[in-house]
């Protein structure tokens, strides 16, 4: 009892960590999201590939397979109280996907191959909107494919690593500035476009069972930068004269897909499970989106973002209700990697509450099925960005923010 | 199943709940901005050119949707105010037809060369909007380009029979309810609750911008002899502001007036300096020999003859010196010495070419136009022709200080009136000139840098010289929201004027 009591403290109080904002996306398991997304010490099924590939050789079965799918519904809203300019994103719901397996080889090594959306933003505002010279829509995707060799060195003590091949695209359409317009009145505007882009990196992670019931585990994935350097600008509504001179040009753009640590503890006992994940995005390495035009007449485009670092903290539960049934309820706190005067209208996001609850049920022996929801709560805020120039001067565009979401995911697990 | 059925109905319920989570107070709740004492669920604006949304020397639709009054109407938007209906043009060109031939050219573009040199041109597209195509309907923006104080009160101004002959105006014949209506009639039909009012400008405006051709008419009550480009007289202007007021308030409506500015406040007067030519010693000493006669033997004669004053005279001499100097002009307020001269055996060409000669000085503002008219050849087969040297400029591009002095004298007494009477009705007032006169001395800064009366590039003027930008409308939109705030005990939304546009780069 007093071991139970001091991981419980532990477990809520530990110094603590985790991962969001930007243009992350929490979403890779439909029975962690239940739980605050926490999941680095649990080791439960094919998802752990996300959490903790070390984990998966721990598991008992020779197949694992999880598949899953979220629907994400956000709203960002915006209005500025002295020119009463109000707004609200249309986004259609963004659909994340997740595909995880392992196979054990041996009673100490598993493989497996894994392919999930770790990166994506579909934002999409009315167009010519008040910020529109800042976005009128991004759509924006990273999907990893990802193998991993898990070995167990000893029965407490694994380790597993692989590549991860990250492809991307991007589709992000804004006006030229805030007044441009050609002959008819039209505002000028630039869209740019790239996809299949691809960046190698690499995944490590490692777990350690000091005790029955509890587990702890970390996993480190790489930076990448993500860099297209044949996408396509192009230009529309653009006046007819030498002082306007864009013209459709290829472009090249550096998008970093940040280093993200991932460390967490998860301890089960009688019917429950506990767990705590600190996840820590290293989104400092994004300072600029910097657009290049391959035709020399066309300004470059520098946008700077001057991201944080920032950390996710989550807390979850399962209650396994009946055998076959399982309750789970988390919360995490999310902080936002944009700092003050970086409020970019792509992702003008404060930190967030986030409260989940979801649950499994074992249909058959080799198939379950968990649903989760997870509701997002972000507080009002005053913000702007104050990093737009005409002119040489700088020109804040800002007011009040308030972004909601919510996600409803469902997986499903399958074993042999 | 049925579990699952229910989680996804739960789920769908939720996520509506989630995604209209909206702000504590929003700027569209009822109460959140409001108009104070008045009503503006109705309202209709009245005036010239600069109600209608006029720029750059056309009506387009882009200049219309900033129109200051669309801009008010946007903000009143807020606070219970309706729809807000404006004879729209046809296209974005502007210029008009009437019976199919172009009776007013397309707007001005800023055209810009292979060296960059950047020149105002006329858009080179055909215009769409024909007069006869006559709109139905009532609409909120009675702004009639051109339009004089008398003229909101006069019968067939909208008539299209008569745009022809100059008896009415092309753009009120495009909308007037009926062929004899009065544009005041049309705005009182409305009904609103809340107007705007800015005429007069035109009463100054046309004998200014055409360099001081007309006639001054004050003592002369009766407008329907006045010429278009004369000075209305002040007691008419008050007699007719009142009555278009007494027709607007009737019915107790509030609204808000402006005055008019100052023509040196315009950059169509103050773009081109008194000294626009450039000149070597030795082309100066060339010149001066030219009007060695006129300096030394006519003028003197003409003094011994009583026929001019030593005054008169000196103000008549010529010199040119290396440098910048003044152009030689016309001025019509001089005597005019040509018959004297033929008279007395000079050619008559030269008797004509000194019979009102005397240059330019730093109290007289050239026209815009007379940029492109300096330096020019008056014949092209004559290289020594010299517009501004040789010959001089002519009236109509120049504004003496006597013909300015008439100009302000007007300004100032229309000004008197509109403040007293906006004072009698308490409506809200917006003391234009003012503001122009700040935009001309030195500006008024915006979030991307300092509005300004230069021409071109300050951003406040479009490329006519006299009419504002959308920027420049947008400017005047918010002082008028801040008029009627303390007027009525109001709280409206602002524009940010950085969002409206300037100038127009395009080549033809």
């Amino acid at each position: 009892m007093t071991n139970r009591f001091f991981i419980l403290i532990l477990l809520l109080f530990s110094t603590l960590v985790a991962y969001a904002g930007g243009y992350r996306v929490s979403l890779q398991s439909g029975r962690a999201l239940a739980m605050g997304h926490a999941g680095v010490g649990v080791i439960d099924n094919a998802e752990g590939a996300f959490f903790n590939p070390s984990a998966l050789v721990h598991l008992k079965n020779r197949l694992e397979i999880a598949a899953g799918v979220s629907v994400v519904y956000s709203t960002i809203r915006f209005q500025d109280e002295v020119t009463g300019q109000s707004e609200k994103t249309h986004n259609s719901p963004s659909t994340p996907l997740y595909l995880y397996s392992n196979y054990h080889l041996s009673d100490k090594f598993s493989v497996g191959l894994s392919v999930f959306t770790p990166y994506g933003s579909a934002v999409e505002y009315t167009t010519d909107w008040p910020g529109s010279h800042l976005v009128n829509r991004i759509e924006l995707s990273a999907f990893y494919i990802q193998p991993h060799v898990a070995y167990k060195i000893t029965e407490k003590f694994s380790v597993a690593a692989g590549p991860i091949i990250a492809i991307g695209s991007v589709d992000f359409n804004r006006n030229l500035n805030r007044t441009m317009i050609d002959i008819d009145g039209n505002r000028s505007n630039v869209t740019v476009k790239a996809s299949g882009v691809t960046e190698i990196g690499w995944h490590a992670s490692a777990t350690y069972l000091p005790m029955e019931g509890l587990t702890v585990g970390a996993t480190y994935r790489s930076e990448m930068i993500m860099s297209p350097d044949d996408g396509d600008a192009t230009f529309s509504n653009v006046p007819n004269s030498p002082m306007t001179p864009f013209k459709d040009s290829k472009f090249s753009a550096e998008l970093p897909l940040p280093a993200e640590l991932l460390i967490g503890v998860a301890y089960e006992f009688d019917k429950w499970t506990l767990a705590f994940d600190y996840n820590l995005a290293f989104w400092d390495v994004y300072k600029s989106l910097d657009i290049e035009f391959a035709d020399p007449n066309i300004p470059n485009s520098s946008n700077p973002r001057n991201y944080k670092n920032s950390s996710s903290y989550r807390f979850g539960a399962q209650y396994q209700l009946k055998d076959n049934i399982a309750l789970r309820a988390g919360y995490y706190y999310d902080e936002t990697p944009v700092q003050s005067t970086y409020f970019a209208p792509e992702t003008p996001r404060a930190d967030s509450h986030n409260f989940t609850f979801g649950g499994g049920i074992d249909i058959t022996d080799n198939f379950r099925v968990d649903v989760a929801f997870l509701y997002i709560y972000f507080k009002e805020i005053d913000e702007s960005y104050d990093h737009y120039e005409e002119n040489g001067i700088k020109v804040p565009f800002g007011g009040t923010w308030k972004t909601s979401g919510f996600v409803p995911s469902i997986g499903l697990t399958y074993r042999m | 199943m049925k579990l699952l059925h229910k989680i996804f109905i739960a789920s769908a319920f939720l996520a509506l709940v989630a995604c209209e989570t909206d702000f504590d107070n929003k700027v569209t709740d009822e109460g959140f901005y409001n108009s104070g004492s008045a009503d503006v669920s109705a309202f209709v604006a009245v005036g010239n050119s600069l109600t209608a949304g006029y720029a750059d020397n056309a009506l387009y639709k882009t200049g219309q949707e900033n129109s200051f009054p669309n801009i008010l109407a946007s903000r009143f938007a807020f606070v219970g105010g309706g729809e807000f209906k404006q004879p729209m043009m046809a296209d974005n060109y502007g210029g008009l037809l009437l019976g199919g031939n172009k009776i007013a050219e397309p707007r001005m573009v800023l055209s810009f060369d292979a060296d960059g040199n950047a020149a105002p041109t006329v858009l080179d597209k055909t215009p769409t909007t024909e007069v006869s195509d006559h709109l139905s309907g009532t609409f909120n923006n009675l702004g009639v380009p051109g339009a004089k104080s008398f003229h909101l009160a006069a019968p067939g101004y909208g008539n299209v029979a008569g745009v022809a002959t100059g008896q009415a105006n092309p753009y009120f014949a495009r909308f007037a309810s009926s062929e004899n209506a009065t544009v005041i009639q049309d705005a009182v039909a409305v009904d609103a609750t809340f107007f705007s009012l800015w005429i007069g400008n035109n009463d100054i405006l046309s004998y200014a911008t055409s360099g001081g051709v007309g006639e001054d008419q004050t003592g002369n009550m009766d407008p329907t002899t006045y010429g278009g480009n004369d000075i209305t007289d002040p007691m008419v202007f008050a007699s007719v502001y009142s009555g278009l007021l007494e027709g607007l308030t009737a019915n107790g409506a509030k609204g808000v007036v402006a005055n008019i500015p100052d023509v040196t406040t315009i950059p169509y007067f103050t773009t081109v300096p008194y000294n626009a030519v450039p000149m070597d010693e030795a082309t100066a000493a060339m010149v001066n020999a030219n009007f060695e006669l006129y300096n030394d033997q006519v003028l003197p004669l003409m003094v011994g003859a009583g026929v001019i004053s030593p005054e008169e005279a000196a103000l008549r001499e010529i010199e040119f010196s290396a440098g910048q100097n003044a152009p030689i002009i016309v001025d019509k307020d001089l005597t005019n010495l040509t018959d004297i001269l033929i008279s007395q055996g000079i050619d008559p060409t030269t008797a004509h070419l000194v019979g009102q000669l005397r240059q330019a000085n730093a109290e007289d503002l050239l026209l815009l136009p007379s940029s492109s008219v300096i330096g020019t050849l008056a014949d092209p087969s004559n290289p020594m022709s010299i517009m501004g040297v040789a010959v001089p400029l002519p009236d109509e591009i120049v504004l003496t200080k006597k013909e300015q002095v008439l100009v302000h004298t007007a300004m100032v007494s229309y000004n008197a009136t509109i403040q007293a009477l906006a004072s009698q009705h308490e409506l809200a007032f917006v003391d234009a000139n003012a503001l122009l006169r700040q935009l001309a001395d030195g500006g008024l800064s915006y979030d991307a840098g300092m509005l300004t009366s230069d021409y071109v590039t300050g951003g406040a003027f479009s490329l006519d010289g006299v009419h504002p930008t959308a920027r420049g409308y947008a400017f005047i939109a918010n002082e008028m929201v801040k008029a009627i705030e303390s007027t009525y005990g109001a709280d409206l939304p602002k524009v940010n004027i950085g969002e409206f546009p300037t100038i127009m780069p395009h080549n033809n």
